[in-house]
């Protein structure tokens, strides 16, 4: 004690906790503690009337019946939330790897430098991004209406374009429809209350316009860190690339992708959490509507909060959607992280060999605070 | 002990006290305090805040009217505010325990709202003002009238004039039941013009279900009745005309229409089941566009229409509550509710009221007849969502949908619900 005393450094640990302390109390007060209160809520009946801490008939401590209720009581409860869950597991599988890859394809050509009018093309693509979601919403309203733009261009080519909002028909169903599946009898198991024909509807109609809005305007912000990762990379390594004599395909498969590799973390990661979080857009277009194809999590948690009065329920859905982007994000990170023992990936770029990986950890984006809105 | 230790100490003491602080500055704002307000004390000038959701500038400018001028003759104000999204504001001011003092209650809700303990159920202190018996038993939950009926709709069968006759149809050809009306419908289905255009939902098909005799709840709202033979009946009947082409919904005509007043108000509709709303709707966009209103046809078990209302609600939460009641009163006196009439077209909810709306406006007298018989909304606690549900699923009528189906889903869902 008494040495630690006379040491400078004694004072340090104070110094620390004291200079970290406005954050700690902003985070505690405005994040963790709310987080706290909410999961007390999804543990209680509360209606929203009286203090949801003060117990009493208002606000009845349930314990985990709200979970349980929402995988294993039969009623209207489960079955659009797992229609929810449903939904958002189809559009999370179409957003996230169509997005990766169109704005690392962006990031590509903007990054080229045989391209004229670069910062034009990286204005223009980043634009959609900075846009607000509610305008790009109602502006696909418009475009995708009946008698609409996008209907209108497939009527030159002869095309009778769908009432897009107004269809409930998923796509997968369509497409085994044309092999004669209409609901067979292999497919009449039920999976939490919804037959497997229902879990295998595959995203509607209406889905589709907004997983093509989603991609459209979430590309621009992953495109610029990509774009950033990319003009991180070494210049060494590709030119010893291109001694050893590689093609541009080779090139980019077993030199730049694998050097890319803390971006596309990055942004899969970041696609995952934004897409299971999916609210605005559904808010804008149609809330759920048809006959709620487009409904999310997000948004039944809210609905089921603020407008049937059920804020503990609400707060279960939510907590049931964290415990499902955590788990993702776990998985994700099971299986891209850089580990001493070579997966399928690291097994193919032997060209790179051991100096990719120093690169490569060099390449990450700095900020990812700032990367976190990118799904705004 | 070191003074490192103790300085340590120190620090987290403050720490802690500036949390506590700051989280005490959070909650003593308001919130989760008391369940039943205390009431500020009487006289004195009160500040009331009236939440509406409402139709359009016409209504909001009405109320303004109608309470300044309570607020002259009381020496209160009110402010008056119109919702965007009324559910979600509600909901929001009622667990932020600062809910508006007067405010609409729909229908559909009352039952949430009485259960979730947010309404002042006043409903004794205006027992004298003889509203309509069906309206008090649409507001009523547990026994208790929970707030004033504020105004009501009914529905009714409107024709266009210009295409009836153009299909050679006469008066004496206007439907009195089923079969004449798939009569009239086919006949008026010609080129671009569909014969019946109806929303696609509950709030007008359900009309076809009370005239075969059935209705998604018992009377009391303590029991699901929807997958009997009638409701089944109602909703056939629609696909029957569907089928036939008689019939569509507002959303699959060509061009798609908002609702069915639109799809009429342009011409491709020679009828539609509207309510009263369709009179302003139609002077303000087709103000050319003949034509008349009749009751709607009777089904096998003879007349059925359904009727929408809204109450003036008071929250449990209020500080006002006397002076709020005062206000109702006020707005709800027969020379007040005429008043809104004129103003943005809806019924008086009281006997009074709706006798004098008769003689004023003989040409609605199919709407005002509907008080009559009319089939108030779902208003049992935790129904809203699976009439929802069942809402998005009737659009699929047109699609193939099984009525069959969707009833059994509403009488498993429903029961649900009700069991809370």
């Amino acid at each position: 004690m008494a040495r630690r005393k006379s040491s400078i450094h004694g004072r340090e640990g104070i110094a620390g906790w004291v200079f970290t302390a406005p954050m700690i109390i902003v985070l505690g007060l405005f994040l963790f503690v709310p987080v706290l209160m909410a999961f007390w809520v999804s543990l209680t009946n509360w209606a929203g009337n009286g203090n949801p801490f003060g117990g009493g008939e208002t606000a009845k401590f349930v314990g985990a019946s709200n979970y349980t209720d929402l995988f294993l009581k039969d009623g209207l409860t489960r079955s659009t939330f797992m229609q929810s869950i449903g939904n958002t597991f189809y559009y999370v599988l179409l957003v996230v790897p169509l997005q990766t890859l169109t704005s690392l394809f962006l990031a590509l050509v903007v990054n080229n430098k045989l391209l004229r009018g670069k910062s034009f093309f990286r204005t223009a693509f980043y634009f959609p991004s900075v846009t607000s979601s509610i305008a790009i919403s109602t502006v696909f309203l418009f475009l995708f209406s009946n008698s609409g733009a996008v209907n209108g261009f497939l009527k030159l080519f002869g095309i009778t374009g769908p009432q897009w909002f107004a269809d409930s028909r998923g796509l997968l169903h369509l497409i085994l429809g044309l092999f004669g599946a209409d609901n067979p009898s292999w497919a009449q198991g039920q999976i939490f209350g919804r037959t497997l024909w229902d879990w295998l509807a595959g995203p509607s109609v209406a889905m589709c316009v907004i997983i093509i809005l989603a991609i459209w305007t979430t590309t621009g912000t992953f495109m610029l860190m990509f774009l950033a990762a990319l003009q991180d990379l070494p210049v060494e390594v590709d030119e010893a690339a291109a001694l050893d004599g590689v093609s541009a395909w080779q090139k980019f498969r077993l030199v730049t992708v694998p050097m890319l590799r803390p971006a596309i973390f990055l942004v899969v990661t970041l696609g995952l959490i934004g897409t299971w979080q999916v609210f605005d857009q559904i808010y804008v277009m149609g809330k759920g509507a048809p006959d709620n194809t487009t409904l999310t999590p997000a948004f039944l948690s809210y609905s089921q909060s603020f407008t049937s009065l059920k804020y503990g329920s609400g707060a279960a859905m939510a907590f049931v959607v964290f415990l499902i982007i955590v788990l993702l994000t776990w998985f994700q990170r099971r299986i891209m992280r850089e580990d001493k023992k070579p997966g399928w990936w690291r097994r193919r770029s032997t060209l790179v060999g051991a100096a990719s990986s120093g690169a490569a950890a060099a390449a990450t984006p700095a900020d990812s605070t700032s990367a976190a809105g990118a799904h705004r | 002990m070191s003074s490192t230790r103790t300085r340590r100490t120190r620090a987290v003491a403050m720490a802690a006290i500036t949390g506590a602080l700051a989280l005490s500055a959070c909650s003593s704002g308001g919130g989760f305090n008391t369940p039943a307000a205390t009431q500020a004390p009487a006289g004195g000038p009160v500040a009331l805040k009236m939440l509406i959701a409402s139709s359009g500038d016409a209504e909001t400018n009405a109320l303004k009217a109608a309470t300044a001028a309570w607020g002259k003759k009381t020496g209160n104000s009110v402010e008056v505010t119109a919702a965007d999204n009324m559910d979600q504001q509600l909901g929001q001011a009622f667990a932020g325990g600062a809910p508006p003092d007067v405010f609409y209650g729909a229908d559909t809700r009352i039952g949430d709202f009485a259960k979730a303990g947010n309404l002042y159920a006043y409903g004794d202190q205006v027992a004298n003002e003889k509203f309509l018996p069906s309206l008090v038993q649409t507001f009523t939950y547990n026994g208790k009238l929970q707030c004033a009926p504020k105004d009501y709709s009914t529905l009714a069968l409107e024709i266009n004039t210009d295409l009836w006759t153009k299909a050679g149809l006469t008066d004496a050809d206007i439907p009195k039941d089923w079969a004449a009306l798939e009569t009239v419908a086919t006949k008026l289905t010609q080129g671009t013009v569909t014969g019946l255009v109806i929303g696609n939902d509950i709030n007008r098909g359900g009309a076809f279900m009370k005239q075969a005799g059935g209705w998604v709840i018992s009377a009391d709202g303590k029991t699901m009745t929807a997958d009997t033979p009638q409701n089944l009946a109602g909703l056939q009947e629609i696909k029957k005309m569907m089928d036939a082409g008689a019939l569509k919904f507002n959303t699959d005509t060509t061009p798609a229409a908002g609702w069915g007043g639109e799809a009429f108000g342009k011409g491709i509709a020679a009828m539609t089941i509207e309510g009263n709303w369709i009179k302003g709707g139609m002077q303000k966009d087709y103000p050319n566009l003949k034509y008349k209103v009749v009751e709607l046809p009777t089904g096998p078990a003879g007349k059925g229409t359904l009727s929408f209302s809204n109450c003036w609600a008071i929250a449990a939460k209020s500080q006002h509550q006397a002076a709020s009641v005062d206000l109702v009163k006020f707005l709800t006196s027969t020379d007040q509710q005429l008043a809104f009439t004129k103003a943005f077209g809806p019924m008086p909810s009281t006997e009074d009221g709706i006798a004098k709306f008769k003689t004023d406006y003989p040409a609605d007298a199919p709407f005002a007849a509907g008080g009559d018989y009319g089939q108030g909304a779902v208003n049992a606690p935790g129904m809203d969502p699976v009439m929802k549900a069942f809402n998005s699923k009737m659009a699929t009528l047109s699609k193939g949908g099984d009525p069959k189906a969707m009833l059994a889903d509403l009488q498993k869902n429903g029961t649900a619900a009700l069991a809370g």
